[in-house]
């Protein structure tokens, strides 16, 4: 069954200073029950509007949301039910545990709100504390806690109410990088347990396809791809999304008589299928690490290396291609020197209309509101 | 750390014995004797001793006259009621212009604050002609237009002055429970929205105990101003035989016509004073803790505004209500009443006059007055600068021994109220001292300013200096600079700004004193708030309010001059 559905949901809001911005522009989507869901981009992408309007912390300015079958906020019908009347749980960026209650206050509170008797209330606490390895700071006051205790609570205050739908804002951002590993596991841990829905909301590539089932990946209030994370990283629709997912190398070409020619060299083509709708100026999309990098006597785009760089699990090159310089990272039994010549053969890249600048522009004009 | 280096440390490696750091720490140690101990101790000396001896008869005397401890009852009153509803109405205000969707909130922001600039005992003057048991203009009205056989509100009451001072104070925690609605995080609000819990459960057990600590500071600062204020009840209270111990004071003084032994009796109120002052702070403690929460978090994101729908439209009456009430009320009421040609006349256009400003710049000492005031604002606002950023660089950078005490002698005269330091100074320096005697002059004001101000600018001076890491001093050392010229070169110019506002935090207030002057001032040296009361008190009405409305607008200008100034200033 489909927990969370979207269906023309759009949101647009007026600033003084750069006129009127469309934040989130007809998202159509469904997330599944149990399935874990990240909404990844750029900020001012959308995904922490869109995140809000889920919660109810916003309005919609067309289209509709259902929560498990039920229509939350609707544009046309006028409905907005509030977020305390949505039951979800939420955990939010800067954990918002309150100050001026302890721990076991915190992780109560929602059910307080129940009006739940106190002995359930001692029991439901006792064990989403035990789930988040909270147990024995019942009488502690969150600021004698360090950030990642503090996020437990959070945890705890949002799994108590045993929530079908649970709403992660950049939960893990404000923790240090090997806590953010942890907790990245915890919370699987937990939707094992209580098999919630999660919609994940980050703009942590790595953390998001390690953690979901599926993701969204949006960029200037539009959805851009919508797939599981080997799917986006192996077949990005976009130059965008190839960009955004993993290391990209990017060439811009020139296709004349049926051959395809790196910008600036128009003497050897690079040996590449192709496609049909190609048109005459187009971008040749790969990773670093998916270019053989041979020897001259091989066959493949003759060119030489400029520069090597030894890192440490790999050695990566700078080859001109055309008036491009191409990064290639090999593994490092495949060893050349600066100065000598090579060949190097693109294996499956993608392809992608070239771009123009004026979206980048528009880019950065959304990432300052 | 290296913030808890000393900069001392340098000159004792240097081996200098008496270095300019040791200069400076003297300098302010004997500064702050002069504002601020000498008048203190002179309080306590002649409340107890008598030519030398001790002699506890007047105190005793002073402590169980009925007329004292009404003063002290009606003064408690009145500070009670002034902060509860206060910090109520505060509170409320902060909440309707900070968290909900009330329109036009940046304007009626501006006019809430104010009441803040606006010297309370105009508005008392206002509400004293339009309310007044006898004459005033409303009750005139209300008592001819529904055929009442007497005035049916009398603001010459302990309610009518309750009402004035709140009306001035509630902007004390107003503006501290605004600020801490706007730093808060509204995840935290949100939160508890998702845990299942309403609007209104949000803002109890959320947001109220959140801001509690900000409402308590606001409210602390409402009493304390309360328990001091002068102004108002003497406005409004003398014609009724109602006295607070500041007012007490004041009569008892000029009853005896300045006289020594009035004086003393003065000195043995304010103690009376000091201790009501200083139990109320230590309940206040009791009553409310003032711990602070870290409630500034997260990404700095705009509050979700909270939809008042149906009740949107009455509480924007209600407010425009208040703000009319409160702001443009009096306000016009000064304004009218400066141009009528006799008090008592219908303010009707017939009965205007601009002769009232004709005459009360011929009137005696309005000319002087004004120059007195600006000389002294302008004077204390220098000194209190300088003075106040040596204290807070000796204590912050020097940190000499005992810098506790310094800190606390520079911002004690603070919470001492205007009328008690009045009495102090007085004491202190009309001859007893070393024969030296400043009473009837402009210095013994000026004084008593430095020592009520001081603390204003040695806070905003320590605030920056805080953030003037000494390594920048150090620098300039190594780049060659003495100690003198890092100082004058780095240190200075790095906090200038904070310099320069906390002389307008003084200027300003000094501008419209009312409180020490009124007990300082000598023929030729009455100040701006003295010289209004003065002509009120001679019956000359309309031409006090005509020196009102010109004090209102000096207060404007310069007010505006400083926003102006102060807008994109640089630094720490």
């Amino acid at each position: 069954m489909d927990q969370v559905v979207l269906n023309h949901v759009t949101k647009r809001f007026t600033t003084k200073t750069l006129g009127d911005i469309v934040a989130v522009d007809d998202f159509n989507l469904s997330v599944h029950e149990g399935e874990c869901f990240s909404f990844l981009g750029p900020s001012g992408c959308g995904k922490s509007t869109t995140l809000r309007m889920i919660a109810g912390f916003e309005d919609l300015s067309e289209g509709t949301i259902e929560l498990c079958g039920r229509e939350v906020s609707s544009k046309s019908k006028n409905l907005y039910i509030p977020p305390e009347e949505r039951g979800l749980g939420m955990v939010f960026q800067s954990f918002a545990v309150w100050p001026h209650m302890n721990v076991f206050e915190n992780v109560a509170f929602p059910l307080q709100i129940q009006k739940m008797n106190k002995t359930d209330i001692a029991q439901r606490v006792k064990e989403a504390m035990r789930h988040t390895s909270l147990t024995g700071l019942e009488n502690v006051y969150p600021s004698d806690l360090s950030g990642g205790q503090q996020q437990r609570i959070a945890l705890a205050r949002a799994i108590v109410t045993q929530p079908k739908v649970m709403l992660l804002d950049e939960p893990l951002s404000n923790l240090d990088p090997k806590l953010r590993e942890t907790m990245r596991f915890e919370i699987k841990e937990l939707q094992r347990k209580f098999n919630f829905t999660i919609i994940f909301v980050t703009h942590d590539q790595s953390e998001a396809m390690a953690i979901s089932d599926r993701m969204m990946v949006c960029d200037m209030g539009r959805i851009m791809q919508i797939d599981t994370p080997e799917n986006l990283y192996n077949k990005p629709n976009s130059r965008f999304v190839h960009s955004f997912l993993g290391e990209s190398t990017f060439i811009n070409v020139v296709i004349q008589d049926g051959k395809v020619y790196p910008k600036g060299d128009t003497q050897n083509p690079l040996r590449l299928e192709i496609p049909p709708d190609a048109a005459r100026e187009m971008v040749v999309a790969t990773r670093p690490n998916s270019i053989d990098l041979v020897g001259p006597s091989e066959e493949g785009y003759p060119t030489h290396i400029e520069k090597r760089i030894f890192l440490t699990d790999r050695t990566e090159y700078l080859v001109p291609v055309g008036e491009q310089m191409l990064k290639i990272q090999v593994p490092h039994r495949i060893s050349f020197a600066k100065g000598d010549a090579c060949r190097i053969r693109f294996i499956s890249p993608m392809w992608y209309p070239a771009e123009d600048d004026a979206a980048e522009k528009e880019r950065q004009r959304r990432q300052l509101v | 750390m290296s913030r808890s280096r000393k900069n001392r440390d340098l000159a004792a490696i240097d081996g200098k014995r008496f270095s300019m750091d040791g200069a400076l720490t003297v300098l302010s140690v004997v500064l702050l004797l002069i504002v601020v101990v000498i008048p203190v101790a002179s309080i306590i000396y002649n409340s107890f001793f008598f030519q030398g001896h001790f002699d506890p008869q007047l105190f005793i005397g002073q402590l169980t006259d009925p007329g004292n401890l009404s003063a002290m009852w009606n003064t408690i009153k009145i500070a009670f009621w002034v902060t509860l509803l206060g910090t109520i109405l505060g509170t409320f205000y902060a909440w309707l212009l900070g968290r909900s969707d009330i329109p036009a909130k940046g304007l009626m922001r501006a006019l809430f604050n104010i009441p803040y600039m606006f010297p309370p005992f105009l508005g008392a003057m206002a509400w004293d002609l339009l309310l007044n048991g006898r004459s005033g203009y409303l009750n005139k009205l209300l008592v001819s237009v529904f055929h009442l056989e007497s005035a049916p509100v009398n603001i010459n009451s302990l309610g009518g002055i309750i009402f004035v001072e709140i009306s001035y104070y509630f902007p004390f925690v107003f503006m501290q429970v605004v600020s801490a609605l706007e730093r808060m995080d509204p995840t935290l609000e949100e939160c508890a929205r998702i845990a299942g819990a309403k609007q209104m459960t949000v803002i109890r057990k959320i947001t109220l105990p959140l801001v509690v600590p900000a409402i308590s500071a606001g409210a602390l600062l409402i009493m304390t101003t309360s328990l001091a204020h002068f102004g108002v009840p003497s406005i409004l209270g003398f014609s009724q035989n109602i006295f607070t111990l500041p007012t007490k004071i004041y009569a008892v003084i000029s009853r005896t016509g300045g006289s020594f032994e009035g004086i003393r009796q003065g000195a043995a109120l304010s103690i009376m004073l000091v201790v009501v002052v200083g139990l109320a702070l230590i309940l206040q403690k009791k009553l409310l803790s003032s711990g602070s929460y870290d409630i500034i978090k997260g990404k700095s994101m705009r509050p979700t505004l909270i939809k008042l729908r149906g009740a949107k439209a009455p509480l924007l009456v209600l407010c425009i209500a208040t703000l009319v009430l409160i702001v443009v009320v009096p306000l016009v009421m000064i304004f009218l009443v400066s141009l009528v040609r006799a008090y008592g006349l219908p303010l009707i256009p017939e009965n205007f006059t601009i002769n009232n400003y004709l005459k009360v710049f011929k009137a005696d000492g309005t000319k002087g007055s004004i120059i007195n005031s600006l000389m002294l604002s302008v004077g204390a606002g220098i000194i209190c600068m300088f003075l106040g950023t040596l204290i807070a660089y000796v204590v912050q950078k020097i940190k000499p021994k005992g810098k506790e005490a310094l800190e606390i002698l520079s911002v004690l005269p603070y919470s001492l109220p205007g009328t008690v330091l009045a009495i102090g100074v007085i004491l202190a320096w009309s001859g007893a001292l070393f024969g030296i005697s400043l009473y009837n002059t402009l210095w013994i004001i000026l004084i008593a300013y430095i020592a009520r101000y001081l603390s204003f600018s040695m806070k905003s001076s320590s605030a920056a200096l805080l953030q003037v890491h000494p390594s920048l001093e150090e620098a300039a050392r190594t780049c060659g600079a003495s100690h003198m010229e890092s100082l004058k070169d780095v240190t200075l110019p790095l906090i200038r700004p904070a310099m320069v506002s906390g002389f307008f935090l003084i200027f300003l207030p000094a501008m419209r004193e009312v409180t020490t002057s009124v007990l300082l001032y000598g023929p030729k040296t009455r100040t701006l708030g003295v010289q209004i009361y003065a002509l009120r008190d001679a019956g000359m009405i309309p031409q006090a309010a005509a020196l009102g409305s010109i004090a209102i607008v000096i207060i404007i200008v310069c007010n505006t001059i400083v926003t102006e100034i102060t807008k994109d200033r640089k630094g720490v």
